[in-house]
């Protein structure tokens, strides 16, 4: 019991965020005409993107910066991607893998030019940014580029579709409805971010966060840490660009849809209770937070317009709306500086 | 309110506090305490930490509010809701950790809540800056430019700074709350007379101080406290030194520092250093330092002696000179290589606060941090060794913690400390820099520390002391290096380590030629 009412104190944004997106799904889904799989998969569909590239902001904010490169980086690797998974088989695997090493080598750019050109990671990443998406222009002038429209309709789906498409295996009833979207989510957590968070690099990434001369006085090796919490960073805006791709099936150099992704993951970094200071958080807040932000523009389609919500249903209200949303969370984290009885405790 | 000049305060005032209690969730951190302090007079508020000082101080400026209880100033009741309330009313502190805002310049800080302005409303820099020149003169500080970055002047400095801005807010009553701790030399001096000085104004001074020998000094008046209640009041000279500790820690003083063992051979050497030399703060430092010894390193402040360790500790770049460990030579160019089992070295850091502790992390993972690569299985952190080795420190250093996992910044100071000491202890290292580990701790958690020292002397580790305490050095180290001027003047041992000798060879002069009044 006490176990629990720790894990709760310590994780409050994380128990923040969930409560938050539970509440607005809630709504959401009673709200929905024919609710089912079918909008579970469109759901994830729409998120998914916004979830890596929320958990690729997560890591650089963990040692304390910002990285304003997620989202061009994300672009770079869709029109890299349009072009090196083209083909069918053996080829689209490779060509993923390339996306993701293409991702993760950018990240490890970043971390290069901060740790060892000592610049700020706000201001480096601005610069690379603009290259990465310079280079995505250069790749892709145009929107085009034509993926293997089999492989982006069965990887986007679900585990029944997965199966059709490629004939590996027949209807596998309520199981088979699953969408592949959490599935990718989960795996990515657990295979990367679970071991990274318990390797000593990991546990040095919050240290650097929380103080870096103190990590460094205690032998802590920062700039491992560093460079690898931006390669990590670079590595999921990666599988956002890979992902972009099979959703949209080509490339597109879509510079205002860059910048949003970028500030969106900002969003979902503090909704899901990562600090700004660096040093606690974690993507699986960042994850509830980048859903909170799509439930919301969720709930904006389904509100009838004939209803007497109509009018603050009009979608061009919702960028006003996800902005009260963002405040609110952000305060409901801040509320505990109303218990705070030595005040001078607000500061440190 | 300010006028640009150094204007006399406006007077002292008696304080009066009755029956004042204050809790925080079930601790009692100040029950019943009656407390007068009369104006003209220095008043030495004296206790271990978690005694209830801070919280009365807390309460006079009016940063918490009592549970209950009354308060008087000059024999009007008051009762502030905050710390604006209580300095519109005279209320003045200066807190042992800085209150300056390093890059703003020194005039810019002394005048930072009431700042002269131009007709326009605009804050007018000339006034401003004569104003800072008229108060640091009156502390004695000429030197110090008001256009100075506070960020550019050494610790001492900006300590009379401090002292500068609280003046140039008219106290009434002056509340020093370990506030010449970061002071050396010829800063002591001034300090103590503008202390004086403002007695005899007829201000209230409050005192808080560990150091007996600034207690003697200063204080006319002391009061104990112990666990949140008011012990004694008494008048300087009424009690002895001894008596005055037993009165804080309700023990007995005189086994504070563990016996040292006596030794028949020299020890053999573990840290060995040949002319470590780092411009301007190290000139041709040549030391060792034996298994099981504890070697003092001593002397004014800022001579070295905080370069030196971290010369060692691989912080520095650009250090001629050798270090060998255990007779073989070697380089450490980062805290991450002193620390690795080759070496074996650990630095308890001056400042606990920034470097020794990673503050919003847990009071576990602070403990684990330094000796993490070796609790890794697979690159993977081993979660029961590391729980087991946890467990194995909080009880060993009996760090007072009811959930390991809460941010270290929620203990105390003492406690804190302990945490920063058990994350070396847990790396195994056999060489332990220490940089003043003691600074702001309560005498029973030193009292622990000493002890400690000891038995991991005991067991093998060579150990470098740095401290500011005449007493520690004297206590607590085999033998003592005198540092003056980036060099070590003087090695001070058994019969000859008294604290004239220390004293003198601080200033660099040979033993029996103190001018009277030079010290302290």
């Amino acid at each position: 019991m006490k176990t629990l009412r720790f894990a709760i104190a310590h994780n409050l944004g994380l128990v923040l965020a969930i409560g938050l997106f539970v509440v607005l799904y809630a709504i959401y889904v009673s709200m929905h005409p024919n609710y089912g799989m079918n909008v579970v998969l469109q759901n994830g569909n729409e998120a998914l993107a916004l979830i890596l590239v929320g958990m690729a902001q997560t890591m650089v904010v963990l040692i304390g910066g910002l990285d304003l490169s997620v989202g061009p980086l994300m672009t770079l690797v869709n029109c890299f991607g349009s072009i090196v998974m083209a083909g069918t088989g053996g080829s689209i695997v490779l060509g993923v893998i390339a996306c993701m090493a293409l991702g993760a080598a950018c990240g490890f750019m970043n971390g290069c030019i901060v740790v060892y050109g000592r610049i700020q990671p706000i201001i480096a990443t601005l610069a690379t940014g603009a290259i990465y998406l310079g280079l995505a222009l250069f790749l892709r002038p145009t929107p085009g580029g034509r993926i293997d429209g089999d492989f982006a309709w069965a990887f986007t789906n679900d585990i029944n579709e997965l199966g059709y498409t490629y004939g590996w295996w027949e209807d596998l009833g309520w199981f088979g409805l699953i969408p592949l979207q959490p599935i990718y989510l989960i795996l990515i957590v657990v295979l990367v971010w679970l071991p990274f968070r318990r390797t000593a690099t990991g546990r040095g990434c919050y240290a650097v966060g929380s103080s870096e001369a103190a990590a460094f006085m205690s032998g802590v090796k920062i700039n491992r840490c560093k460079l690898t919490a931006f390669t990590l960073a670079g590595f999921f805006a990666g599988c956002a660009g890979i992902y972009l791709t099979m959703q949209i099936g080509s490339g597109n150099a879509d510079a205002p849809q860059a910048a949003e992704y970028t500030l969106r993951s900002i969003a979902t970094v503090v909704i899901g209770g990562t600090s700004l200071y660096g040093g606690s958080g974690g993507v699986i807040g960042t994850i509830f937070g980048a859903l909170v932000l799509r439930s919301i523009s969720f709930i904006f389609r389904v509100v009838p317009e004939s209803s007497a919500l109509g009018f603050v249903a009009s979608p061009l209200l919702q960028p006003f709306f996800e902005g009260v949303i963002l405040l609110i969370a952000v305060s409901l984290g801040a509320a505990r500086t109303f218990r705070v009885r030595n005040r001078l405790s607000l500061f440190t | 309110m300010l006028d640009g000049g150094p204007a006399a305060p406006v007077g002292g005032a008696d304080l009066v506090m009755r029956g004042i209690s204050k809790s925080y969730g079930g601790v009692h951190a100040l029950s019943d305490v009656d407390f007068a302090s009369r104006a003209g007079s220095i008043h030495a508020v004296l206790g271990e930490n978690g005694a209830g000082k801070s919280t009365l101080i807390k309460i006079i400026s009016g940063v918490v509010q009592p549970d209950r209880g009354t308060m008087s100033l000059g024999g009007n009741p008051v009762r502030f809701a905050s710390p604006l309330e209580a300095n519109a009313a005279g209320i003045v502190c200066i807190f042992q950790e800085l209150s300056l805002m390093p890059d703003l310049s020194v005039a810019d800080n002394i005048a930072i809540t009431d700042p002269p302005r131009t007709r326009l409303g605009l804050i007018d820099g000339r006034a401003q800056r004569r104003q800072a020149e008229a108060l640091l003169a009156r502390v004695g500080c000429e030197d110090i430019d008001p256009r100075e970055r506070v960020r550019d002047l050494p610790l001492s400095r900006r300590q009379m700074v401090e002292i500068a801005k609280a003046l140039g807010r008219h106290p009434r009553i002056l509340i020093l709350d370990e506030a010449t701790s970061a002071l050396t030399g010829s800063d002591v001096e001034k300090v103590y007379a503008i202390l004086h000085q403002l007695r005899d104004e007829g201000l209230s001074l409050l005192y808080i101080s560990h150091r007996m020998h600034e207690i003697e000094e200063l204080a006319d008046t002391c009061s104990v406290f112990r666990n949140g209640r008011h012990i004694e009041t008494f008048k300087k000279g009424d009690h002895s030194d001894d008596e005055i500790v037993q009165l804080m820690i309700g023990r007995d003083w005189s086994n504070v520092f563990p016996p040292k063992p006596a030794r028949t051979s020299p020890p053999e050497p573990v840290l060995t250093a040949r002319g470590l030399t780092w411009p301007p703060a190290l000139r041709d430092i040549s030391l060792s330092v034996g298994r099981g010894e504890i070697v003092g390193v001593g002397g004014l402040d800022g001579q070295g002696q905080r370069e030196l360790l971290l010369a060692l500790f691989g912080v520095l770049r650009g250090v001629a000179g050798t270090v060998s460990i255990g007779g073989k030579p070697v380089k450490i160019h980062s805290p991450a290589s002193a620390k690795s089992p080759e070496i074996g070295m650990a630095l308890i850091p001056e400042d606990r606060k920034t470097e020794g502790l990673m503050l919003p992390m847990g009071v576990a993972d602070n403990i684990t941090m330094a000796a993490l690569p070796w609790l890794t299985k697979h690159l993977v952190v081993d979660r029961s060794a590391e729980a087991e080795k946890i467990k194995e420190m909080v009880a060993r250093m009996q760090i007072k913690v009811s959930d390991l996992d809460a941010p270290v910044a929620t203990l105390s100071g003492g406690n804190q400390q302990k945490v920063v000491i058990a994350k070396w202890l847990l790396t195994g290292a056999r060489i332990i820099l220490l940089n003043d580990p003691t600074r702001g701790i309560d005498v029973g958690t030193k009292q622990e520390i000493y002890q400690l020292l000891r038995s991991l002397a005991a067991e093998g580790a060579a150990i470098l002391f740095y401290t500011t305490d005449y007493d520690e050095l004297i206590g607590c180290c085999d033998r003592v290096l005198i540092f003056y001027d980036g060099r070590v003047v003087r090695e001070l041992s058994g019969e000859s380590l008294t604290e004239t000798n220390i004293i003198a060879s601080s200033l660099n002069l040979q033993p029996g030629e103190i001018p009277t009044g030079a010290v302290q």
